[in-house]
């Protein structure tokens, strides 16, 4: 008899023991997944194409989108690029198969990568596992939503101002953006150059280092990567003496930011403090302020060009058109929704001959303060401390009508990526029954650190990753194989059974 | 919400019909007209927005390109197998004869 696999409490650490020891088989363990997501993505809509068969004998995985799978269907989520098959992989998704990763599918993005809901997909949003009436976040939501409903042990999630922190934090579970330049965008479907980097989205910090560690590393077909100064380390021990946590005031008192949110976060730094690290306030004034406005400048800009190569000749869809111009200028404006055209038109006119250097030009002198503002505040700290997102998921349409509300989900994200910077978010606690994320940001190829961190928190804040609409009074311990369980936090009890 | 809610008017930066009709251009795209309308606009409120950027005083600093401090390396000249024609054009809309299939340029 096949043994009961509880995916929605399962890691990919307990997965991967339990294949080495025989325990289950690779079949099983995907069949797993794959008859939860026949149960649940009906109503969630985290995948675009799930996969009937995969290489590999080890732990399953999901990949956004936006990551090209050879011979497997990538769309970024544009209708520009349904029916794209690309006839490569990217470098991340060779780096999980030569480890022997199942893939499971692809999941859902805003087109591109551009957005914070997943509601400009031009397949439909994916829906939040704790409330599917709300927005699971984005770009990556898919993802995020995916390994919170135990559709996926893990998945990879790529971010160029938040779009994997963000969805974790609204699906209540771990996401890192790594260091620019520590992971490969060789096969990525480009959106900001200077910006994109893909990075783990996992159920807890040990499961998120062990995929950085797969997908990390120098690669000689993106020119932009470098060595990682040092191995991962698996974080261990729940100890934070001598550890300085930096609170970057206005990172924590935006306008904006929920009541609740701001208590969640408070609370895990009050927890670090009591695990031995020393806590103090610091000031990045200059890069809340100009963050999102120097994003929204550069990220655009860089978007008009990456996306230039759309031009229904190669693949993708293509519109008829009596010359060639006319096919390329009807196939770009049937084939890309709002958000992209918007962020075209953006970036087209910051570029633009007489507005270059008041609005592209100007940005990047703007970026060099944030670095700088970052590099100080380093000094001081070893990490700093913030909420990941201002509000808990928000109702789907809530933004979907006001492009500068939906830009302001990333507020917080944002400064630390336009400075390159590496960003951990954790699940804090519940803010209206819905989940809270806690934003560490570390220093350049800091990941070892926010490892460390992150695992001791999470050890210490014992967040059930579970949503509360699918805990059963059984729990902890559910099904035949014993998993991971912690505390809940909230003291909350569960108000339905599946 | 904050940041981008900001409206600032040292930097009055209205952009006309016509600016977005010849933006489109450059980005060729074929707006319907509805959508110059909706996103003359949207882009006049979020270059607003953005254009707080104009307030700093920058003259004397640096711009950024790229986040990561990279020298350059070399590598060996490597031959190396390109993909096979037949997937190169499995994706195309019109292959014809190991080609793309065009429309003539508008003269």
């Amino acid at each position: 008899m096949a043994p009961v696999i509880d995916t929605l409490r399962l890691t990919a650490e307990e997965a991967a023991t339990l294949l080495e020891g025989g325990e289950v088989s690779a079949g099983e363990l995907r069949a797993a997944y794959l008859d939860a997501i026949a149960e649940r993505d009906p109503q969630l809509h985290c995948f675009l194409k799930t996969v009937d068969e995969s290489e590999g004998d080890g732990v399953p995985i999901a990949l956004k989108d936006v990551i090209s799978t050879k011979g497997v269907e990538t769309t970024a989520g544009s209708k520009i690029l349904s029916g794209y098959v690309p006839v490569f992989d990217s470098t991340v998704a060779a780096r999980c198969k030569d480890a022997g990763l199942q893939l499971l599918g692809k999941t859902n993005t805003d087109e591109f990568a551009m957005g914070s809901s997943t509601e400009n997909s031009a397949f439909g949003p994916s829906r939040n596992p704790w409330d599917p009436t709300r927005v699971p976040g984005g770009s990556g939501g898919g993802s995020a939503a995916a390994v919170t409903a135990g559709m996926a042990p893990w998945a990879l999630g790529s971010d160029t101002g938040g779009s994997i922190k963000q969805p974790s934090a609204l699906c209540g579970n771990v996401g890192l953006r790594p260091t620019y330049g520590s992971v490969s965008r060789y096969g990525i479907v480009a959106f900001a150059s200077s910006l994109d980097q893909v990075g783990p989205v996992a159920k807890t910090v040990r499961d998120a280092a062990l995929l950085y560690s797969i997908i990390a590393g120098r690669d000689r077909c993106d020119s932009t990567t470098a060595e990682l100064p040092e191995p991962v380390r698996l974080p261990e021990g729940d100890s934070l003496a001598g550890l300085r946590i930096g609170v970057p005031t206005e990172l924590n008192e935006a306008e904006g930011i929920e009541p609740g949110v701001r208590e969640a976060v408070r609370k895990a730094i009050e927890l670090a403090e009591g695990l031995g690290a020393e806590v103090g306030e610091c000031s990045l004034p200059r890069s809340v302020r100009y963050g999102l406005p120097c994003y929204y400048l550069i990220a655009p800009a860089e978007a008009s060009s990456n996306l230039s190569r759309y031009d229904g000749v190669r693949f993708g869809i293509r519109a008829e058109g009596e010359s060639y111009q006319e096919l390329v200028e009807r196939t770009r404006d049937e084939g890309f929704g709002d958000e992209p055209k918007r962020r075209i038109m953006l970036g087209t006119y910051a570029l633009s001959a007489g507005y270059y250097d008041a609005f592209y030009g100007q940005a990047q002198k703007v970026r060099t303060l944030i670095i700088d503002e970052h590099r100080e505040a380093f000094d001081r700290f070893d990490v700093l401390a913030c909420p990941t997102s201002p509000t808990v998921a928000f109702p789907i349409g809530e933004r979907a009508a006001d492009p500068l509300a939906m830009y302001a989900s990333d507020l917080l994200t944002i400064p630390s990526c336009l400075a390159g910077l590496p960003g951990l978010s954790i699940p804090c606690g519940l803010s209206d029954r819905l989940p809270v994320g806690l934003q560490l940001i570390g220093p350049q190829f800091g990941e070892n650190l926010l490892f460390r961190v992150g695992h001791a928190l999470e050890e210490a804040i014992g967040f059930d990753t579970v949503p509360l609409r699918w805990r059963t009074r059984s729990d902890p311990v559910r099904g035949q194989i014993p998993a991971r369980v912690g505390s809940d936090p909230t003291g909350l009890t569960p108000e339905e059974t599946v | 919400m904050s940041g981008l809610s900001l409206t600032l008017t040292q930097f009055p930066m209205a952009i006309s019909r016509e600016e977005v009709l010849h933006v489109a251009g450059l980005a060729w795209l074929a707006l319907t007209a509805e959508e110059v309308d909706r996103l003359t606009g949207e882009l006049d409120k979020i270059l607003d927005a953005v254009g707080i950027v104009a307030e700093l005083d920058l003259a004397d600093v640096p711009p950024t390109s790229h986040p990561l401090d990279l020298v350059n390396v070399w590598e060996e000249d490597v031959p190396r197998d390109s993909l096979a024609l037949e997937d190169v054009l499995a994706s195309a809309p019109e292959p014809e004869n190991g080609l793309f299939r065009v429309p003539t340029w508008r003269q």
